[in-house]
């Protein structure tokens, strides 16, 4: 039987396998399968250059209509998909209609966490191209805007409303912006600059109710809004898997190869739990970065040259002025060096845990974040006064 | 709509009609021109949409922000006077017939 991939899910992860099979020859068919009705896009900036208006609809499509025909890529668009069934290898549509593979792609992301305390049918989330169409339109009208969770999607979101002069509140649950990921000194950039600029920062404030146009906090705060927008976490699209009998624990359990628990089964992206090398630990990731470097994994071994997963996770967040680059992962650290002017908002933090460089995370200095990336996968640690001199420069140490 | 003639790293040459104010980075993403990954999707934070602007052309482009001239200090390929990040420059008219090329890696 010649070989034949279906790939579930058009986001970054499910566009790169498409495109990933056929720069490395691939020349069976293939089938790349999204439930929403628009062309594959990119999702970073719909939070940013979307909603802002720098960027439009087509500047933000992956490739044009053209590139699927070119390429004998079988886009679906507008297709759920009911059920999977293994054994047959059969992917089963919500419409009846049965696709067969021999090798199936996961990059079925992930959904957005929803508040579920009275009122909150009335607040919008950004996940989709449809999801920021529907907020630019009540943000063209909105006055007052209150967002629930001070995490990048919720911050991102507030800067781009303070720069469309509406009055923004954030309401975070937590003792600083970001905390999950954030130490203290970069947190505080952050507070500063939305306050500075006029939004609410409304911290160690949990979510009560939701009025009409008020978000009521158990601590008695009321805080008026003509619409509210919530950022508060993802959970991974698991349950086609699930019911499939495919292991998942916080996503779909994959190996160093992107395989699943059925071994011609492979999950990629926001979906995926994987061990990470450079956490040293499995957890999911929700970057491009991740889900791009998994796609190509999991095409590697679908086309039998197996290279496992061994990517230096990055991210980014931009807000205002502010441009935050973030390379490794900095959970677990026991201590930081700064380099660079934290008054000047121009600085990195590098994390160490037992004195092995961890992670790094570059405000406003994105050659300190290219070097990152490279000394982190060289595993190269720079000693504290390497980091602190600006004189030194770094890339000297990859050799 | 302004021309932009792209030549990929064997060689490969393509001549592509551009939209007025679309990036030279969307015009190769766009037009399948290989070589151009543009992982962060035309943010300016990754560095993989690396050129090499024909040189009769340099002074044409618009001015290079701080951020993008650190971020060329990183790039994979080695940054030559006419390198650019793909995603910085927009096209217009002035810019027709513009020659880019692409880097062995990026």
């Amino acid at each position: 039987m010649s070989a034949k991939v279906v790939i579930i899910g058009a986001g970054h992860g499910g566009l790169q396998a498409a495109a990933s099979l056929r720069e490395e020859g691939f020349e069976g068919e293939m089938v790349l399968i999204s439930e929403e009705n628009d062309l594959p896009y990119q999702k970073p900036p719909l939070s940013k250059g979307y909603l802002q208006g720098k960027q439009s609809e087509e500047a933000i499509l992956f490739r044009s209509s053209h590139f699927f025909q070119n390429h004998q890529i079988d886009l679906r668009l507008g297709v759920n998909i009911a059920q999977l069934d293994t054994v047959g290898q059969l992917v089963i549509t919500k419409e009846g209609e049965t696709i067969d593979y021999t090798h199936l792609i996961l990059a079925t992301g992930a959904t957005n966490r929803k508040l579920t305390m009275e009122g909150a049918a009335d607040v919008l989330y950004l996940r989709t191209l449809a999801d920021a169409k529907a907020i630019a339109h009540r943000l063209e009208t909105a006055r007052k805007v209150a967002i629930i969770g001070g995490g990048f999607i919720g911050l991102e979101l507030a800067a781009l409303a303070q720069e469309k002069d509406k009055e923004v509140s954030v309401i975070e649950a937590q003792s600083r912006l970001m905390e999950r990921v954030l130490p203290a000194v970069i947190s505080d950039v952050f507070q500063k600059t939305h306050e500075q600029n006029g939004v609410q920062v409304h911290l160690n404030t949990l979510t009560k109710s939701i009025d009409n146009h008020c978000v009521m906090s158990k601590d008695g705060k009321k805080i008026e809004a003509d619409l509210i927008l919530a950022g508060i976490g993802v959970i991974p699209e698991t349950s086609l898997a699930e019911e499939a009998g495919i292991a998942c624990e916080n996503g779909i359990l994959v190996n160093e190869f992107q395989q699943t628990s059925v071994a011609n089964i492979y999950a990629i992206g926001d979906c995926a739990n994987h061990y990470n090398a450079f956490a040293q630990k499995r957890l999911r990731l929700e970057s491009v970065q991740n889900a791009v470097d998994q796609a190509k994994t999991a095409v590697n071994h679908v086309l039998g040259k197996a290279q496992p997963y061994h990517a230096v996770p990055w991210f980014w967040t931009n807000q205002y002025h502010l441009k935050l680059q973030m390379a490794g992962i900095s959970a677990g650290f026991d201590r930081y060096v700064l380099r660079g002017d934290v008054d000047a908002d121009k600085f990195s933090v590098y994390y160490f845990q037992e004195n092995r460089l961890i992670a790094v995370d570059s405000l406003n200095r994105p050659a300190d974040h290219l070097n990152a990336r490279k000394l982190l996968a060289a595993q190269i640690s720079p000693t504290d006064a390497q980091i602190g001199d600006l004189n030194v420069n770094l890339n000297q140490l990859l050799g | 709509m302004p021309k932009v003639i792209y030549i990929e790293n064997n060689g490969t040459e393509h001549q592509v009609d551009l939209p007025l104010g679309a990036t030279l980075m969307e015009g190769a993403v766009q037009n399948d021109i290989k070589g151009i990954v543009a992982e962060c999707g035309g943010s300016c934070m990754c560095a993989t949409c690396h050129i090499y602007v024909d040189e009769q052309f340099m002074g044409l482009l618009p001015d290079m922000e701080e951020e993008e001239n650190e971020m060329l200090e990183g790039a994979t390929s080695e940054r030559m006077s006419n390198s650019r990040l793909g995603c910085q420059v927009r096209i217009s008219n002035k810019l027709d017939g513009v020659i880019v090329r692409i880097p062995e890696k990026q």
